[in-house]
């Protein structure tokens, strides 16, 4: 379902539903990243109109040919498919889908030499992670169903292990989490420290915003709740604190609420 | 270190007091600053440091500690700093059976345990040397950060057993000081990392709290500081002393001022 790369100027990508790891296009720098949203996962961004290009461009209207993503190095992980398999389960307080999804994770990382151990045959590449629906009942976790449930550590627990993969390898990795679902707000303020960059998507969809003026041209806010301050004392803090997007077939935009608006069309996730 | 700190604390590396528990604390900010500050202050003062570091790698806390004036590299090698890598050994110990006891062996237990293992390395890293003349003033602890260790399965109770048991080493045995950093998570009704923060500040001689701005976001003053002297083991004889003060990270230092008198205001 993965939408179609424009190899010209425009392109944009699209998260959907299926659970999976896939590889999306990231930066040099060995990042970890909860993303929380209550919007549909359907999500576009675009190229820029202006003449600078950045990041990868795709049109959601269209399909991915099939061709390109056979050609492609993916791997995915479906936990269905997976929890009936013989792979050697250590012992652990994760529950067994995080488990399974560490060693899943690790044996990439290992096996195409992100970490160092086998050298990387071809050019040298990063390993980017998708991960959907984190801490969702599609995991095996309960933290959405109850508010104190048996498994409270292990999505906190599969976090920072797989921190500690990502800091010890060429990867980058981008969390969904539906937190929206997750009444233990404990839970969401430990898994905010254990990531490095914090991005919440708020919908107007359902909410009283949809019909305030204000925001009639917006489908919903973004807060960007945490950035990281990594090798360094500081940190790039924009002072443009409150954000809304737009969504449309080729163009996600996000605006900034001040006296003077600013778009950014080509900002890459 | 942040000399500007020093001064608010009346302190140099040359004549830091000994035998005390300093807890760091940040409020809807980021206090990791304090952590470099004494990180690199207690290496200046030719301190043998055992720095368990449970949230960065080392490559971060040494990149920044250059920008302070120590080589974290160097100090390892020469054997002043006993360095705990957490996220590095969390993969070890998680996807391989270990031979012997590893401090964060607790990963690898269905129930949370205590954290025993990883005060027999504190322990055993700043145990003194017998050979010879004392080539370290003293010991130090320094941990980054407590709440982790919650969020890894460990109860409240087993953590405040764990720095009782390092404080008795460390600080009243070994005449070392242990300075540890434990977030306030507010409203987020983290009821164990309540239990921690209040349990570790009625035992603190002094407490370094950053807390971000109630008004918000500013350029120019990136939030404030609660510096509180306390006497544990004298509650009546003084009254807990505190200070409050206003500061702007840079890119190798921090500026500290009374509120309101920000450079940017004035």
């Amino acid at each position: 379902e993965l939408p179609a790369p424009l190899l010209d100027d425009k392109c944009k990508k699209e998260f959907d539903e299926d659970v999976y790891n896939h590889k999306t296009p990231e930066s040099n720098i060995k990042m970890k990243i909860a993303w929380r949203y209550q919007l549909l996962p359907k999500m576009e961004q675009i190229g820029p109109v202006s003449s600078s290009r950045f990041g990868h461009y795709y049109d959601a209207s269209k399909r991915m040919p099939q061709e390109l993503i056979e050609a492609s190095n993916w791997h995915g992980f479906f936990l269905p498919e997976k929890i009936s398999s013989t792979l050697k389960v250590e012992p652990c307080s994760l529950t067994p889908g995080y488990t399974k999804l560490l060693q899943f994770i690790q044996n990439i990382i290992y096996e195409e030499g992100f970490d160092g151990s086998n050298p990387q045959k071809k050019q040298r590449n990063i390993l980017r992670i998708g991960i959907q629906n984190l801490g969702s009942p599609l995991w095996g976790d309960d933290i959405c169903c109850a508010e104190n449930g048996g498994n409270s550590h292990s999505l906190t627990k599969f976090l920072y292990v797989l921190r500690g993969l990502l800091r010890t390898s060429l990867s980058a990795c981008i969390i969904t989490m539906p937190t929206h679902l997750i009444q233990n707000k404990a839970i969401i303020a430990r898994v905010t420290t254990l990531s490095d960059i914090v991005v919440g998507l708020e919908s107007f969809i359902g909410s009283e915003r949809e019909t305030n003026p204000l925001y009639k041209d917006y489908h919903g806010l973004i807060h960007i709740r945490q950035i990281p301050r990594l090798n360094n004392l500081i940190c790039d803090e924009s002072d443009v604190k409150d954000l809304a997007f737009k969504l449309k077939r080729k163009l996600f935009t996000i605006e900034g609420w001040r006296k003077s608006l600013w778009s950014f069309p080509n900002l890459r996730i | 270190m942040f000399v500007e700190l020093n001064n608010l604390l009346n302190t140099t590396p040359d004549r830091a007091e000994q035998g005390k528990l300093t807890l760091l604390c940040d409020a809807k900010t980021d206090g990791s600053f304090l952590v470099h500050h004494f990180l690199s202050f207690y290496l200046k003062a030719n301190c043998k440091v055992c720095f368990v570091a449970l949230i960065q790698s080392f490559s971060h806390y040494s990149i920044v500690g250059q920008k302070l004036g120590v080589s974290l590299t160097m100090a390892r090698e020469r054997g002043q700093l006993v360095f705990l890598e957490g996220l590095k050994s969390a993969v070890d110990v998680v996807f391989q059976a270990q031979k012997e006891p590893h401090p964060l062996q607790f990963l690898r237990e269905a129930n949370a345990g205590n954290l025993k293992p990883l005060f027999e390395f504190v322990r055993e890293a700043l145990k003194p040397i017998d050979s010879g003349e004392a080539r370290w003033t003293y010991p130090v602890l320094l941990v980054d950060d407590l709440s982790v260790l919650l969020s890894l399965g460990m109860g409240a109770v087993a953590v405040l057993d764990f720095i009782h048991y390092c404080r008795a080493t460390v600080c009243w045995e070994l005449k070392g000081n242990v300075v540890v950093l434990v977030h306030d998570s507010g409203d987020a009704e983290d009821e164990e990392n309540d239990i921690l923060l209040n349990g570790l500040s009625h035992q603190s001689h002094l407490i370094l709290r950053a807390e971000g701005l109630a008004t918000g976001f500013c350029r120019d003053v990136h939030g404030q500081l609660r510096i509180l002297w306390r006497r544990p083991s004298q509650p009546t004889v003084h009254r807990d002393q505190s200070f409050t003060y206003q500061y702007k990270i840079q890119d190798k230092s921090v500026s500290f001022f009374a509120k309101g008198m920000s450079p940017a205001v004035l």
